[in-house]
C-alpha cells in the first residue's frame, strides 16, 4: 500500500487523476492566504498605497476592472475534481454573482468579488487544494498544459507531472517574481500541439532522442499581444535532468536584460527579437555552464511522486467500439451530431474524450452559471472519474467517459444547456471579457461574439463549413488571441467608435503563424457581414477535406482581400 | 491640464469593494446623476483635488475626470462609450451591475 | 533612512560617502561606483569598504574588488525592479561574504524574497519606514515556513523536507 492509495481511501470522492497536496503544499497556499489576508489589511490601514498593493494584489490574482474586482483562480494544467468544481460553484453563488468566466488560459475569473471578501473567498479555495497564485504580475503565471493530457492517443507523455513541477518551482520564486513584465509557460507532450506552447514566453514540448530518452524541446520568446511573435528554439533537446537549471537560466537572463524602459516592450519576446535568438541561445548556455547545476538537478523520487498522481483512473477493459454508441447514433440525430463534433477519440478503447461547450448560440463564451459548474461536477462523478479539464478554447472536457455512457452524458447536458454540439466549429468562438468588464479593452468583444454565433446559428450549415476558430479580443493585449484565429478580431476604437480589424490566417498549433490584416476596421454591425462573406467564399473555393486556413494558405490572402473589396463596391460600405 | 472642453464629473473605484462610484455634493455617489458637474477648469481641478484626498484617505483609486454632457433632466451622461459602459454595466448582462438597480435608482 | 536587518530596525554602522567628500582614513564608508577604484587604491588593505551599485552593474566590474568590499549594497530604483535580485544571486556566486544590501523604496513584502537572494539588509527612506513599521518587516520574515525552491537562501526547502520524510 502505498501513501497515495491511502490519501484516496481518507477521501471518498477523490479522483486518482490529479495532483493532491501534501502538508508542505497546503501549508503554503494557507500561508500564503494568510499573507494576502495582512496585505489587505495593511492596505485599508494605510501601510500600503495602491501602487505598492498593486502588484502584489495582481499576482494573487485581484484586479480593478470596469465594474469591480475581479478575482482570477488559477486551475494548474486546466484540470479540476468535482469537488474543486462544485467549490467554484459555491464560492459564485456566496461572494460573486453566480457564475464564472473560464479563459483561454486554464483560469477561472470571477467578475464581482469585494476587496474586503477576497482573502475569504481564498481560504475557501484553500479547502480544495486551490489558489490564485500568480494568476497575474510581472511574474511566471499559471502553468498551463494540453487539456487531453493523459487521455489523447498522440501522447508522449502526460505533460501534467512536469507542469505541476514548474507550479511548484515558479512559486513565490525569491529571484524571478519582479520580472520586466509577465511570463507565461505551457507544456505539451503531443504530437499536436493544443495548449498553443509556440505562442508562450516559454513553450515547453516533451519529446523522445534517438536513445529513447525523455526531454524537452524548449521555444522562448513566442507571444501575443502588440508585437506577436512565434518562438523560437532556444533547447533542441533539454534532458529531464538539466530543465530546471536551464530554465533558471532563461530566467535570470531575461530578469537582467529584458526592456524595463517600455512596457510594450518588456516581455521575452522583444528581448529575443532584438538581440536575436543566437544570442539569448548562448547568454542562456553561459548562464546554465557558470550556475551551481547540482541544486537544480532532476530529483527523480519527487518526479515520480508527482507523476503517481497522474496514473490512468482504473479503467474497464472494453471492446473499442461501443454497440449501445452505435444503436444510439442511429436512433437519435441531434446525439449524432454531439458525437460527432465534440467527442474525440480516447487512448483507451471504449473510452471517449467529451468537449463540453461553454459556447451556446448567442451566448457569452466561457461563462457558466454556478448550476451549470454544479451539473458539469455531477455529470464527471457520473461518467467521468469525477476529473473535469479546462481547455484553452474556454470549454470544460470530460477526459474519460465510456462511449456506452455518452448517451447519458448527453441528455443530463442537454438538460442543462450545456450540448451545444459546435466544438471547434464556426460559433466555438474564443472571446476575451472585452469592455463588457475589462479595463484595458478599447472596446467590446463578447456581442462580436454573439452577433456571429447567432449568424450561423444553423448548426447544419456549421458542419458544413467545418473546423475554424474565430478568436476575438477586445484589445491589442489579446487575451482572445486573436493573431492565431485562422479567423481574428481585433476590437479597436476608432475616432470615438468601437471600429474591428479581422485578420487571417492564425494558426496556434506547430505549423504556427500570426493572421495578416485584411483591411480596414469595420464596425460592430458590419463584422458578422464581413464574416459570413469570407466563409461563403471560403466555401466557394475549397477543395475536398481543406480546413480554412488551408483553403487561405493556398489562395493567398490577396484572393481574400478581394472578397471585401468587391463586397465594398456593392455598397456595404466596408 | 488639458483644455477645458466639456462638463465634467469625476469617476472612480471605491477601495473596499471596488465598485464604481461618482463624486458627488457631498461624498462619492454610487450612482453618476448624482454626480457633481465641473462647468469650467477651476470647478473641474477643484473635484480633482477631492479625488486626490480621498486617494490619501485611502477611500477610492483609480479617480479620473469624464467628459459628460448634461441632459435635458439635469443628469450628466458621460460622452465615451467606455464610461458610459461604467454607469450602466454589462451590455451582456443587463441583469447586472447599476443597470440592474431598481428604478434605476441605488 | 532606516536600515533592516534580521526583522529590526537597526543603526547603520556604515556611512554613504557623498562624492564630493574627501575619503576619510577609518571608519565604515561607502563610496559609489566610479570612485571604488580610486578608494581601493589609497585606503588600506584592511580599511572597511564599502560601494554602492546601480542594478544593472556587470558583476564582473566587482569580481576583483570582492575579497576587499565588506558590502556591496545594490540600489533599486523601484521595487518592482528585480534586477537587484539577480545581481544578488551573481555576487553571492562569485564569493561575496560581506554584507549584501538592498537599497531603494522595497516594501516589507519583498524581504523574504531579498533574504532568498542573498540580501542581509534593506535600506529605505523614512517616509517608507513610518507606513511599513518594524513590524511589519518581522512579520514579513515570517509568513512562510518554507519554500519550494533550492539553491536560495533563508527558509527550509519543502523539497529537502520531503527528502528526509521520504528517507525516515
Amino acid at each position: 500500500m502505498t501513501a497515495v492509495d491511502l490519501r484516496v481511501a481518507q477521501r471518498p470522492n477523490a479522483p486518482l487523476t490529479t495532483y493532491r497536496y501534501d502538508e508542505y503544499d497546503a501549508a503554503f497556499v494557507r500561508q500564503r492566504v494568510a499573507e494576502f489576508r495582512e496585505q489587505v489589511r495593511r492596505r485599508l490601514s494605510g501601510a500600503l498605497t495602491e501602487e505598492e498593493f498593486r502588484p502584489f494584489r495582481l499576482m494573487n490574482g485581484l484586479y480593478l476592472q470596469l465594474h469591480a474586482y475581479m478575482l482570477r483562480v488559477a486551475i494548474p494544467y486546466g484540470t479540476l475534481t468535482a469537488r474543486q468544481m462544485r467549490q467554484l460553484a459555491d464560492i459564485a453563488d456566496k461572494w460573486d454573482k453566480g457564475y464564472g468566466h473560464f479563459t483561454t488560459r486554464q483560469n477561472l475569473q470571477y467578475n464581482w468579488p469585494k476587496l474586503v471578501d477576497t482573502p475569504d473567498i481564498l481560504e475557501a479555495l484553500a479547502d480544495v487544494e486551490m489558489h490564485a497564485i500568480q494568476t497575474s504580475g510581472n511574474c511566471i503565471r499559471n502553468v498551463t498544459a494540453d487539456h487531453f493530457a493523459g487521455v489523447a492517443v498522440d501522447e508522449i507523455e502526460d505533460p501534467r507531472p512536469t507542469a505541476e513541477f514548474l507550479r511548484q518551482w515558479s512559486s513565490l520564486h525569491p529571484e524571478f517574481s519582479f520580472l520586466p513584465r509577465k511570463f507565461k509557460m505551457a507544456v505539451t507532450g503531443a504530437a499536436h500541439d493544443r495548449a498553443a506552447i509556440l505562442v508562450h514566453d516559454i513553450g515547453l514540448r516533451i519529446v523522445r532522442n534517438d536513445d529513447g530518452e525523455i526531454g524537452y524541446q524548449v521555444v522562448v520568446g513566442g507571444g501575443l499581444g502588440r508585437s506577436p511573435f512565434v518562438g523560437k528554439v532556444v533547447g533542441e533537446f533539454v534532458p529531464r535532468h538539466d530543465l530546471l537549471a536551464f530554465l533558471e537560466a532563461i530566467m535570470r537572463v531575461y530578469n537582467r536584460f529584458g526592456r524595463r524602459d517600455n512596457k510594450y516592450k518588456a516581455r521575452i519576446k522583444i528581448l529575443v527579437h532584438e538581440k536575436g535568438i543566437d544570442e539569448i541561445r548562448a547568454a542562456v548556455e553561459n548562464e546554465f555552464a557558470a550556475m551551481d547545476r547540482s541544486v537544480f538537478a532532476h530529483d527523480p523520487n519527487e518526479f515520480e511522486r508527482i507523476a503517481g498522481f497522474f496514473a490512468p483512473p482504473p479503467y474497464e477493459t472494453l471492446p473499442r467500439d461501443s454497440q449501445l454508441l452505435r444503436a444510439a447514433k442511429l436512433g437519435t440525430p441531434a446525439f449524432a451530431n454531439f458525437v460527432d463534433v465534440n467527442v474525440s477519440a480516447h487512448k483507451i478503447p471504449g473510452y471517449a474524450i467529451v468537449t463540453v461547450s461553454l459556447k451556446p448560440i448567442g451566448g457569452v463564451p466561457g461563462d457558466a452559471t454556478s448550476d451549470q459548474m454544479r451539473v458539469l461536477a455531477d455529470a464527471s462523478e457520473r461518467f467521468g472519474f469525477g476529473e473535469l479539464r479546462v481547455s484553452h478554447e474556454q470549454n470544460i472536457i470530460l477526459p474519460h467517459v465510456k462511449q456506452d455512457d455518452l448517451l447519458a452524458l448527453w441528455r443530463m447536458l442537454d438538460a442543462a444547456g450545456l450540448a451545444t454540439a459546435n466544438a471547434g466549429l464556426v460559433s466555438d468562438i474564443i472571446s476575451c471579457p472585452g469592455l463588457d468588464y475589462c479595463s484595458l479593452a478599447t472596446a467590446r468583444s463578447i456581442p462580436i461574439a454573439q452577433a456571429i454565433s447567432k449568424r450561423f446559428a444553423d448548426m447544419s450549415r456549421q458542419r458544413r463549413i467545418g473546423k475554424l476558430g474565430i478568436k476575438i479580443s477586445g484589445c491589442i493585449n489579446a487575451c482572445g488571441h486573436h493573431h492565431v484565429g485562422a479567423i481574428g478580431i481585433l476590437g479597436l476604437e476608432k475616432k470615438g467608435q468601437e471600429s474591428y480589424q479581422i485578420t487571417l490566417g492564425g494558426d496556434p498549433t506547430f505549423s504556427a503563424s500570426i493572421g495578416e490584416i485584411l483591411g480596414p476596421g469595420v464596425t460592430a454591425e458590419q463584422t458578422p457581414d464581413v464574416i459570413e462573406h469570407l466563409v461563403d467564399f471560403y466555401l466557394a473555393e475549397r477543395e475536398e477535406g481543406e480546413a480554412f486556413i488551408d483553403t487561405w494558405r493556398r489562395l493567398g490572402h490577396a484572393r481574400f482581400k478581394d472578397v471585401l473589396r468587391r463586397e465594398g463596391e456593392d455598397g456595404a460600405d466596408i | 491640464m488639458a483644455a477645458f472642453k466639456h462638463p465634467q464629473i469625476l469617476i472612480a473605484s471605491n477601495l473596499t469593494d471596488g465598485e464604481v462610484v461618482f463624486l458627488g455634493p457631498s461624498g462619492w455617489e454610487r450612482h453618476h446623476r448624482r454626480a457633481r458637474i465641473a462647468r469650467n477648469a477651476e470647478e473641474a481641478a477643484a473635484l480633482e483635488a477631492s479625488g486626490k484626498r480621498d486617494i490619501s484617505a485611502n477611500r477610492v483609486v483609480d479617480v479620473y475626470l469624464a467628459d459628460v454632457e448634461i441632459g435635458g433632466d439635469g443628469v450628466p451622461t458621460p460622452l465615451h462609450y467606455r464610461e458610459r459602459m461604467r454607469v450602466k454595466g454589462p451590455s451582456v448582462r443587463l441583469d447586472l451591475g447599476k443597470q440592474a438597480m431598481t428604478g434605476g435608482a441605488p | 533612512m532606516a536600515l533592516i536587518s534580521e526583522g529590526r530596525f537597526i543603526e547603520d554602522a556604515w556611512r554613504r560617502l557623498a562624492d564630493e567628500e574627501a575619503l576619510p582614513k577609518a571608519g565604515k564608508v561607502i563610496v559609489s561606483l566610479p570612485r571604488l577604484q580610486h578608494a581601493l587604491e589609497v585606503l588600506a588593505p584592511d580599511a572597511a569598504l564599502g560601494v554602492i551599485v546601480p542594478n544593472v552593474t556587470d558583476p564582473s566590474a566587482l569580481i576583483d574588488a570582492l575579497p576587499r568590499l565588506g558590502l556591496i549594497s545594490i540600489s533599486f530604483p523601484a521595487f518592482s525592479d528585480g534586477r537587484g535580485f539577480s545581481l544578488a544571486r551573481l555576487l553571492r556566486r562569485a564569493g561575496f561574504k560581506g554584507e549584501l544590501r538592498a537599497s531603494g523604496r522595497l516594501v516589507a513584502d519583498q524581504y523574504s524574497h531579498a533574504v532568498g537572494c542573498g540580501f542581509d539588509t534593506i535600506e529605505i527612506p523614512d517616509d517608507l519606514a513610518e507606513r511599513q513599521d518594524e513590524e511589519q518587516w518581522r512579520a514579513a520574515l515570517n509568513v512562510y515556513t518554507m519554500s519550494y525552491q533550492r539553491g536560495y537562501s533563508g527558509r527550509g526547502s519543502i523539497l529537502e523536507a520531503r527528502r528526509s520524510a521520504a528517507r525516515s
